[in-house]
Order: structure tokens, then C-alpha cells, then sequence
């Protein structure tokens, strides 16, 4: 994570590239896919659920302020401690501090994007503090040092072969005492992790979600190794976004049926954990709830994009996405990728490698249809556009506008008229003929004027564009043409 | 570094991050948070209307989905089953937490019983647990404990490899809604809560589904009914 991601463009084009990682997506998104639309449409209350969703997620947004205290409130009275982190220097600073008062060199930890986010393993790496990864795919990721291409699989670009190798290696196996079946892979990794479990003193972990009228915390899991990270150590440590609150208890009944559904399309994921506070005799002595915003305030207070931070980190938009699909999860440079990364990073993070996010999509929509808390991403999307835009002019030398601005300001003023839309297509049929190829494109009709022909190798700027498409040229008369000459006859 | 400039530091972050979000929700926010709260739509549905014998058919089918092993057992019978179905899988350390019925203890003694509250490591070498449960959602396929009587601490249901959990039918309800009502005041009184749906799952590594990662690798569910024993 302290690796300087490549600009969009560039890893997104790398990505292309690996015909390995693009047919993993497809099988693993196309799966996901359908089991969702399956599991979902068997509710016969799926949309009502989604609109109670986003209204209840709106609502806490809205009324933070009152309901955080009420929060930090409810966990000190039930024995934990509450900690407040503006950025992600803070939230690890304070990780770091009560790591180091315990003396520990080792913690355990449950996938979390939140510590994802914040870099939490590096930060404790300074100390001499090994964080191991307790997620088989976050554990697969880690022991290869490479970082997650996907909110829920975060290894779907390794296979079997690799993870083999890896698991010799870092478990210290003959390769006589593996084979690469997925049965058996998963047996090793839970050999390696019991012993840690068992000795761990320390755990650390992310929410899915905080109730402020009890100052109850939830994590959503699978594997059952968030129930050993927060029930076997004396101390836990969970990080969470301030973002992540319910009011009441009774709103888990909400998330715990949208989000399983969402994520991994199931009627309910094998484990969730609840807990309050400290229990006695049961669980950590001692127990640390950090509250990140890192950005979070400043989209809250952003009309447009406060919608944002209504997401529960399903993926169910990661799966859909034509784009995500075929670039994966490493381009968008970030721990959150495919659709809501393109429109949560440039917002928590406000950095300008960020600006070419929004671009990252082909607005069809299909993200805002799966939502479980109904974001409408692409309306987002268009927005932040609008700022990337507005701040490239601000930033123009001498204001001079860019070719592209030039070039939709020109389009719009020919398109707002029909003289000079007409005068327009009479200079453009003159001036494309040098790049017309006859009966070059493939599957032409014959049925409209020209046939086959396609225009190929643009000059100058449009030539990136033509290179990879075939573009029809424009036709020798226009229907305009003919509509004016039948009504004359 | 003083105890004190920490709390200080944290005390002014705290501030801070109240301060931001009071500023970022100006004019967005409601003048009575309950109020507006309880004035949201809820238009999902509460209960399922389903009779119940369907809603018993439907915990079982969801149980034996996710790949668990599910016996239907009389009440009078459970002793004897849980005798049995530990003994046909050669669980002979099993952990009895504190608060099972006296009559099933009486009949597992012939075991070799470990507390629930024993170490870690301890956990690790026994074979099963038998565990009560607080509400089940046929729905879902969902146990829920609570670590009310008969269910033992969290790590109890964890760490051994098997766990027998028996439901009662009077303790099963069709939807999520039903029984986080059911829950609340455990919540309220600070219980932990574990969710169980399956046993514990991974489909990391090429999407292949593989049962048993951490938790435990077998889950067998007891449904306790009053009608003739089910296959």
C-alpha cells in the first residue's frame, strides 16, 4: 500500500493486458451475479428493504452528530473505550499505542477495509509489530506482498498453482505435504492460523456495523476467523468509519438482509458477531473502538455525494460493472475499486490521481440497480466529472480551455442550430474522405448508404479513438437530405 | 508520553470530528432525531405466513443447503440422540456448557465432559460441543446464541471442530425482523450474540466452496418437535 499506484489509465490498460485475471473476473462475477439476482428476487420485500436501507442509512448521516455521542456513550458505559482519529495518521498512531502497551509483537486480525484503508499494517510494521491477515484471501495476499483486487475476493487473481507456492513457502511444507486442491490449501491455512489463534493477545478488527442505541458492534464473516479474532485475545481493537452506525438494534434486521444477499449471494453469511462493550468471563478484558472519518466529514457535507457514505462495502456494484470486469480491482489504486471506489476515493482522499475515476465507467447504470442502499452511482459519477472538469479549467494556463472543452464547446453550439449542424455534416463529408476504407468494416449490411465502409486511423488526437473501433462514416446523403427531397417530389 | 496527553489529544480529536460533522449536517438535520427516526418506512415485511410444520420444512431445507446434518428428535428422545449422533461421530471430549438440562447431562456423563469456560487450548482438544440456542429463523437458516443458559461462552461453539446445537421448535421463527425482536432485550442487557448460518465457509481460493475454515468444520442441528421424528 505504500506503493505508488500507476495513473488509471496506464494500470487500467496493463490490466487489459492479463488474460488470466480478465477470464477469473468473468467467471467469478457472472457467478456472483446470478446467484444474487436469485437469492434477491426470492424476497418478495427486496425493494421495500432497499428503501428502508437507504432511509435509515440517510437518516443516521444526517443526524450524526447526535448519534455518535450517543454511541461513544453506550460502549464506555459497557466497559470499552472509545477513541476519536481525524485522519489515518491518528487512527494508526492510537492502534500503535495500545499494540505497544501491551507489549505484543504479534496481532491477529480480521479482513477489514477500514484498516485497508489506513495503511494499519504498515504503521504497525514501524513498531515491529506483525499483523498477521486471518482471511484466507487476505492472508493468500498477504503472504504474496501484494495488495486486494476485490472487496469480497480479494484473491480471485491467483489460482491454485501460485497459492501452492506460496503456502510451501511461508509454512515451511515439503511439497510432498501439499497438493494444490482448494480442500487442501484451506486445511494448511487453518493449521498456520490455529496456532495463532490460540496464542494470539491481541486482536484487531473492522465493523460492518455500530448500533448507537445499545453500543453494539457487528462483524459480518465467513470463515469464522473474525469470531476467533474477537472473542479469543485479551484486548480488541476494532477501527471503524464514522459512517458506520445504525440508531437501533432493531436496524440490523435491515443490513443482515441486504447485505449477505448483496455480497457474496447468500441468504445469510455463516457468521456474524455482536458485541457490547466487554462481557465478563466471555471474550477480550479489554475493548477499543476507534472512530476514523479520514475524509468522511467532508463528504458529509456535500450535498451530492453524502450518498456515498450510505454503502455497507457489499460489492454487489463491483460485480456488475462492465468495466470492473474486464480491468479488475488493482487500476483503481485503491482498497475500494469498481464502481463505489470510483466514487468514494476521489471524495475521502481528494488526491489528483484520483480525477480519472469517474471517467471509469460507462454510466449504464447497472451499479445503481444492484445497490442494496440504492447510491445512484452514476448520477454521482456525472457530478464529480463536472468538478474534474471545472477544476482543469480553473488550473488552465492563462485560461486557455483544453481541446476537448474546446471541442464540446464547439459541439454544443452546432448541435443548439440546425444551419450550422447542416453546414457542419457537409465539412465533415468532404473532409473524411481521405480515411474511408471501402467495404472494410466488418458485418456491414449493405443496407445503408456506403455499404461496409469504415472510417480507420484518425488524424491527430482521435487517432487513440479509431485505433481500437470501427466508425461508420458519414452517409453521402442525410436522412435531412432525403426528407427534403421525397417531400419535394 | 502521560496518560493524561493522550486523553488530551484524543479529547480534542473528538472535538474536532463533532465539530466537522455538526458543520457538514447544517441544515440537513432533523430537530428530533427520535421522532424523525421513528417516522421512517418500514414497509418490509415482519413475519413470514407461513403454518408451522412449512416453517419447520423450511429451517431443515435451508439447514441442509448450507451442508448441515439436521435430525428431528422428539423431546423426550433428545438425550438419547445426542448420545447417539456424537458417538456415530466418535466425539467423546465434549464440552457441556453450564445450563443444559439436567436430564441430558445426567445421560452424557458417560463422556468426557470439558467446561465451557476452559482454556483455549483446552477447546482446541475437544471433539465437540452441545449447545442450546436462544432464537432460530427458519428464513435463513440462522441460530442465534446469546449466552444464556446451555450455551456457553462464544469460544465454546468456536473452537472444537463439531457442534451440536439443538433448537426447539418453540424457539424458531420465520424472519430476520422476528427475531431481532426476540433479541432485543438480551442486547439491551449487553449479551454477545453469535450468528450462525452453516457451517464456516470459504469460496477464496478459484470460488471453489470449501466447508470448514476456523469455526467449526461440522454443524449439526437437533430440531426438537413434539410430532412423530422426521427422517
Amino acid at each position: 500500500m505504500t506503493r505508488i499506484p500507476l495513473p488509471y489509465h496506464q494500470a487500467a490498460s496493463e490490466a487489459l493486458g492479463d488474460a488470466q485475471q480478465r477470464a477469473n473476473l468473468r467467471t467469478v462475477t457472472g457467478h456472483i451475479r446470478a446467484k444474487r439476482a436469485q437469492v434477491t428476487s426470492e424476497l418478495p420485500d427486496w425493494e421495500a428493504l432497499r428503501e428502508a436501507g437507504e432511509r435509515i442509512k440517510d437518516h443516521v448521516l444526517r443526524n450524526l452528530g447526535s448519534y455518535l455521542p450517543r454511541l461513544e456513550e453506550r460502549v464506555t458505559a459497557a466497559g470499552g473505550t472509545v477513541h476519536w482519529a481525524r485522519d489515518a495518521a491518528e487512527a494508526n498512531g492510537i492502534v500503535r499505542r495500545l499494540v505497544a502497551a501491551t507489549g505484543e509483537r504479534e496481532v491477529v486480525k480480521v479482513k477489514s477495509m477500514t484498516t485497508d484503508e489506513i495503511g494499519l499494517n504498515e504503521a504497525l510494521a514501524e513498531d515491529g509489530v506483525v499483523a498477521i491477515e486471518t482471511d484466507l484471501a487476505e492472508l493468500i495476499v498477504q503472504l504474496a506482498e501484494e495488495e486486494p483486487s476485490h472487496i469480497l475476493v480479494p484473491a480471485i487473481h491467483k489460482n491454485r498453482a501460485e497459492i501452492r507456492a506460496l503456502f510451501l513457502r511461508a509454512f515451511e511444507l515439503d511439497p510432498s505435504e501439499l497438493s494444490d486442491d482448494p480442500r487442501a490449501l484451506t486445511a494448511a491455512a487453518r493449521r498456520f492460523l490455529r496456532a495463532r489463534f490460540l496464542d494470539a493477545r491481541v486482536g484487531i478488527s473492522g465493523a460492518n456495523v455500530a448500533v448507537a442505541e445499545t453500543g453494539t458492534v457487528g462483524v459480518v464473516e465467513s470463515e469464522g476467523n473474525g469470531r476467533m479474532c474477537t472473542t479469543l485475545p485479551d484486548t480488541l481493537i476494532t477501527v471503524m468509519g464514522i459512517e458506520k452506525l445504525v440508531p437501533a438494534w432493531r436496524d440490523v434486521e435491515v443490513l443482515l438482509q441486504l447485505l449477505p444477499r448483496s455480497a457474496t449471494a447468500e441468504r445469510m453469511n455463516p457468521y456474524t458477531s455482536f458485541w457490547t462493550g466487554v462481557h465478563d468471563g466471555d471474550g477480550p478484558e479489554a475493548f477499543h473502538l476507534v472512530l476514523l472519518d479520514a475524509g468522511r466529514s467532508r463528504t458529509l457535507a456535500d450535498d451530492v455525494g453524502r450518498a456515498t457514505l450510505r454503502c455497507i462495502r457489499c460489492s454487489a456494484c463491483l460485480n456488475v460493472c462492465p468495466v470492473y470486469e474486464r480491468v479488475g480491482g488493482h487500476a483503481y489504486g485503491s482498497v475500494y475499486p469498481g464502481p463505489i471506489g470510483a466514487i468514494l476515493n476521489p471524495q475521502l482522499r481528494d488526491v489528483k490521481r484520483d480525477r480519472e475515476l469517474p471517467y471509469a465507467s460507462t454510466l449504464c447504470g447497472a451499479c445503481y440497480d444492484v445497490c442494496p442502499v440504492r447510491i445512484d452511482i452514476p448520477s454521482i459519477l456525472v457530478e464529480l466529472r463536472r468538478r474534474v472538469v471545472t477544476q482543469r479549467r480553473r488550473e488552465a494556463p492563462l485560461g486557455v480551455p483544453s481541446l476537448e472543452d474546446a471541442a464540446l464547446r464547439a459541439a454544443a453550439a452546432t448541435f443548439a442550430s440546425r444551419r450550422r449542424y447542416e453546414a457542419a455534416q457537409r465539412l465533415l463529408r468532404m473532409g473524411q474522405r481521405p480515411f474511408v476504407r471501402r467495404g472494410g468494416g466488418a458485418g456491414g449490411t449493405g443496407a445503408t448508404d456506403g455499404g461496409g465502409d469504415v472510417l480507420r486511423s484518425l488524424p491527430g488526437p482521435l487517432a487513440g479513438w479509431s485505433a481500437v473501433r470501427d466508425l461508420r462514416p458519414l452517409p453521402r446523403r442525410s436522412f435531412r437530405d432525403w426528407w427534403r427531397d421525397r417531400s419535394r417530389s | 508520553m502521560s496518560a493524561s496527553d493522550e486523553t488530551d489529544r484524543d479529547r480534542s480529536a473528538r472535538d474536532d470530528i463533532l465539530a466537522r460533522v455538526a458543520r457538514a449536517t447544517e441544515g440537513v438535520r432533523d430537530d428530533d432525531p427520535d421522532a424523525a427516526y421513528a417516522a421512517l418506512p418500514r414497509a418490509y415485511r415482519e413475519a413470514d405466513d407461513l403454518t408451522p410444520t412449512a416453517r419447520l420444512d423450511r429451517f431443515e431445507q435451508r439447514l441442509v443447503d448450507y451442508g448441515v446434518d439436521v435430525v428431528r428428535s422428539r423431546p423426550d428422545e433428545v438425550p438419547e440422540r445426542l448420545i447417539a449422533e456424537l458417538a456415530r461421530r466418535r466425539a467423546h471430549r465434549v464440552v457441556l456448557p453450564r445450563g443444559l438440562p439436567p436430564a441430558w447431562r445426567l445421560r452424557l456423563r458417560e463422556l468426557q465432559p470439558v467446561a465451557d469456560d476452559a482454556d483455549p487450548l483446552d477447546l482446541d482438544g475437544a471433539h465437540a460441543t452441545v449447545s442450546e440456542c436462544d432464537v432460530a429463523i427458519a428464513e435463513t437458516g440462522t441460530i442465534v446464541l446469546s449466552g444464556g443458559p446451555g450455551q456457553g461462552r462464544r469460544a465454546a461453539s468456536l473452537v472444537p471442530d463439531l457442534l451440536l446445537c439443538v433448537v426447539p421448535a418453540s424457539r424458531l421463527v420465520g424472519t430476520v425482523p422476528e427475531a431481532t425482536r426476540r433479541l432485543q432485550a438480551r442486547v439491551v442487557a449487553g449479551a454477545a450474540l453469535t450468528w450462525i448460518s452453516g457451517p464456516s465457509a470459504t469460496s477464496d481460493i478459484e470460488l471453489v466452496r470449501v466447508a470448514g475454515v476456523h469455526g467449526p468444520r461440522r454443524l449439526l442441528v437437533l430440531l426438537v418437535t413434539d410430532g412423530p421424528p422426521g427422517a
